[in-house]
């Protein structure tokens, strides 16, 4: 099954969704900020990672940055996990390589819509 | 999604928390960015979660305010002090709205409306209204027969990790598809590079599909390709949606339109933690059952040693069985200690409010305080804890309104500008101790003295110790009205504060030196769920008397015996006079009138007042577990519980202040006994 890194800096919704996708059967590993991401994701390979923006120490642009310069990531879906009012956040996202974005607030059902659009 | 509040209302806690912190150290003017970014990322992170977990209120207030963080964060707004006031002030309504989701309760509207208007007021008349984007309802309900996509991806759009055969795959779910490859730009094998996309594509779908679904496929690439979706041409055509544009609107307008949310499906969490939230009433219900452990073990250590004496002839075994009983005891005395310390809280809960009532109080009376916390790792029981916080508020709000001068009071008394308020708590036995000590003013015992004396409190020619002056401020009828403020006189008196210390079984008092300062001192059981006692015999009944209330135990002597007539009995202990208490009258066992010579007396204190206690024996010292009276019987006066001996039968607990309150009101009206050196003339005139 299709492996997640899931990177959020809130508990709750790093629970939320790893409680969804691994209900559906996906592999998931979970990192509190970019930074810890960032040391996980190099020592594995995930098939899509998901993260927040604003988080402490590494953010999740900058993250997205990163991961795009290792050739493992080159290609790996990056979804971006933000807020409706930014609409320059999700740009932002793009612009350092982010496949998409997932808005917040969304619940579980949402989440796995667009995982499963991802993943097939 | 419930099973996630717990977690959700912990961090946003901890999330204000942090904000109402870096608010408070705000250097304001010359802020640091790193402070404005944590502040954003924790309100940040609130909206966020409490609009995932369908909490609207804290998603559309905490909008508001994280846009002026927003704002600050970008440089576009000043840090002053009026929108550092106003964020602290949100972060109180924030604290509110999460304690009302999560206890329940109501939710104060007209507060949290009040504060948003500010908020909105200092964004500007433009300030972006809450739900405006969020809630974009055009729903276009745009069908038809079809759609004709022309979908040219950019040559980079791989390397963002969208594959558009992904969206040709969306796409054929949707309704019938026909798509049209169109491979002319795809370049010789030499110059070929896998990681460029050079395929465009012509789609016809074909069905009852809305427009939104289409441009949802390719939200995500709008920048990274050439799109255009154009409705079949037919009949139903019309020019309301001749625009094949996708706007940002259309996109988020259909991806917050997704179904209700469904349970999700499988059961199995992944929740990782070093700590586990449980209810209190399980951890209650722990102690309670290890305090019945504890007095079951203590009956059968008692038969053990009482079977071991006189069993002599199956000695081996029986040493066996002491020995057991003997490991029974160190590992029921050691789980005993180990669930009190679940209760355990750091001292920190209560400090953390202080720093916060410091600023806005030394804001608001034009004085300047530098608060100093020491010991906050002490810990003490939670339920302890939950009931301090407002007696140490009180008393902080009074070191700040009355003891800690203005700037320039104190820089003509030749102090530093800035008042020092320090906060220090600490173990002494079994008790914690919570000192609150400011370099102010401290007590004006002059005033103090003349208030009580025009209030009858302190007789005409009495004369009173420093200490017992300083008392004083204790006293329901002694508030110094001419410094009355709308700070600390909210009603609440120095008289409720020592009040409620003593109904947790504590004492407060305050040490001052005029022009110096004062420091309060409050000292507390560390727990309540258990107490060390001293165990006395009364009339064939086990009493147990707290052993912190204990000063001495002496015999009776006669000769230091003086009755005044037909009341009360005291006892000159000393250079002082106390008041004898029989406790079998106290409690109606016996009216005997027997002489008190040589009988046996417990010296004790309670809330300042000593008082002497006639008992027929002094038995073991122990610590007992407290069951409380009210929740099995009915509050008794003088009596501050039960426990159960290790012989089973049950042992009341005596409240000494009570007794001793009592008593002054039964044999009243008996003058006030004197504290310290005893130089009353009314008594001493009695006693000679």
């Amino acid at each position: 099954m299709a492996s997640i890194l899931a990177v959020d800096d809130s508990a709750s919704m790093r629970q939320m969704v790893t409680f969804t996708l691994k209900g559906a059967g996906y592999d998931v590993t979970e990192a509190k900020d970019g930074m810890e991401a960032l040391q996980i994701a190099k020592s594995n390979s995930y098939n899509l990672v998901i993260t927040d923006i604003n988080m402490p120490n590494m953010d999740g642009i900058t993250l997205t940055k990163e991961l795009r310069s290792l050739p493992t990531y080159k290609f790996t879906p990056i979804l971006t996990l933000t807020t409706e009012s930014s609409a320059d956040k999700k740009m932002a996202g793009k612009q350092a390589g982010a496949t998409g974005w997932i808005v917040k607030p969304f619940n579980p059902d949402q989440l796995l819509a667009t995982v499963k659009k991802v993943l097939g | 999604m419930a099973q996630f509040h717990q977690t959700f209302f912990e961090e946003s806690f901890e999330g204000l928390d942090i904000m109402e912190n870096e608010l408070l150290n705000l250097d304001v003017g010359n802020a640091d960015n790193e402070s404005i970014n944590t502040i954003f990322r924790s309100a940040h992170s609130i909206k966020g979660g409490s609009g995932t977990f369908g909490f609207t209120a804290i998603a559309e207030f905490t909008h508001v305010a994280e846009t002026l963080l927003d704002e600050m964060r970008d440089g576009v707004r000043q840090v002053d002090q009026v929108s550092v006031d106003l964020l602290l002030k949100s972060v109180d309504v924030m604290r509110d709205m999460l304690t009302v989701y999560k206890d329940g309760g109501d939710m104060d509207a007209d507060n949290i409306a009040a504060v948003q208007t500010e908020l909105e007021n200092l964004l500007g008349a433009g300030g972006s209204s809450t739900s405006a984007d969020d809630s974009g309802s055009t729903t276009e309900n745009t069908a038809s027969a079809g759609w004709i996509i022309s979908f040219k991806p950019h040559v980079e759009m791989l390397r963002t990790g969208n594959d558009p055969i992904r969206m040709l795959h969306a796409l054929s779910e949707l309704g019938e598809i026909e798509v049209v490859a169109d491979i002319s730009e795809l370049p010789t094998f030499a110059d070929f590079n896998p990681e460029d996309s050079f395929i465009s594509w012509e789609i016809t779908l074909t069905g009852d599909i809305k427009k939104e679904d289409v441009t949802e496929v390719f939200d995500w690439v709008e920048d990274e390709c050439d799109l255009d979706i154009k409705p079949i041409a037919s009949e139903s055509e019309s020019p309301a949606f001749e625009s094949s544009e996708t706007t940002p609107a259309d996109v988020e307008a259909s991806s917050t339109k997704q179904p209700a949310a469904k349970q999700a499906a499988a059961k199995k969490g992944g929740g990782e933690s070093a700590s586990i939230r449980v209810g209190i009433d399980k951890v209650d219900e722990i102690i309670n059952l290890v305090g019945e452990l504890v007095i079951t073990q203590s009956m059968l250590g008692q038969i053990g040693g009482e079977i071991g004496s006189d069993a002599d002839h199956n000695s081996n075994r029986m040493e066996k069985l002491l020995e057991g009983l003997a490991q029974l005891e160190r590992n029921t005395r050691e789980i005993q200690e180990s669930v009190m310390r679940i209760r355990m809280l750091p001292i920190s809960f209560v400090f953390s409010r202080v720093p916060r009532l410091v600023h806005d109080l030394s804001g608001k009376l034009n004085k300047k305080v530098e608060l100093v916390t020491l010991g906050e790792s002490t810990e003490l029981d939670k339920t302890v804890m939950e009931k301090i916080g407002d007696p140490m508020v009180h008393l902080v709000r009074n070191a700040l309104d009355h003891g800690i001068e203005t700037p320039e009071q104190r820089l003509e008394a030749g102090k530093p500008e800035t008042g020092t308020l320090t906060l220090n708590a600490y173990h002494k036995g079994g008790s914690i101790v919570i000192e609150i000590t400011d370099d102010g003013a401290g007590v004006n015992k002059e005033r103090v003295l003349n208030k009580a004396r025009a209030n009858g409190l302190v007789g005409e020619n009495e004369v009173l110790s420093d200490d017992a002056i300083n008392d004083l401020i204790f006293n329901p009828g002694l508030s110094t009205a001419e410094t009355l403020s709308d700070v600390s006189g909210r009603g609440v008196g120095m008289d409720v504060v020592r009040k409620n210390i003593k109904s947790l079984g504590g004492s407060v008092r305050v040490d001052s030196v005029e022009g110096k300062g004062s420091v309060f001192t409050i000292q507390l059981p560390l727990t309540l769920a258990i107490l060390d006692g001293q165990l006395v015999k009364v009339a064939e009944e086990t009493f147990v008397v707290p052993l912190v209330s204990i000063i001495e135990s002496i015999q009776v002597k006669a000769e230091n015996l003086n009755g005044i007539a037909g009341k009360a009995d005291l006892y000159k202990l000393r250079d002082e006079y106390i008041p004898v208490i029989r406790a079998d009258h106290v409690f109606g066992m016996s009216n005997s009138q027997a002489s008190l010579n040589d009988r046996l007396m417990v010296v004790v204190e309670g809330d300042g007042k000593k008082a002497g206690i006639i008992v027929d024996d002094l038995l073991a010292q122990q610590q007992v577990v407290i069951k409380s009276l009210e929740t099995n019987y009915q509050r008794v006066d003088g009596l501050s519980g039960a426990t159960i001996l290790g012989d089973g039968t049950v042992a009341l607990i005596l409240d000494i202040a009570g007794i001793i309150d009592m008593f002054k009101e039964k044999s009243a009206p008996v003058p006030p006994a004197p504290k310290g050196n005893g130089t009353d003339s009314d008594i001493a005139d009695e006693a000679a």
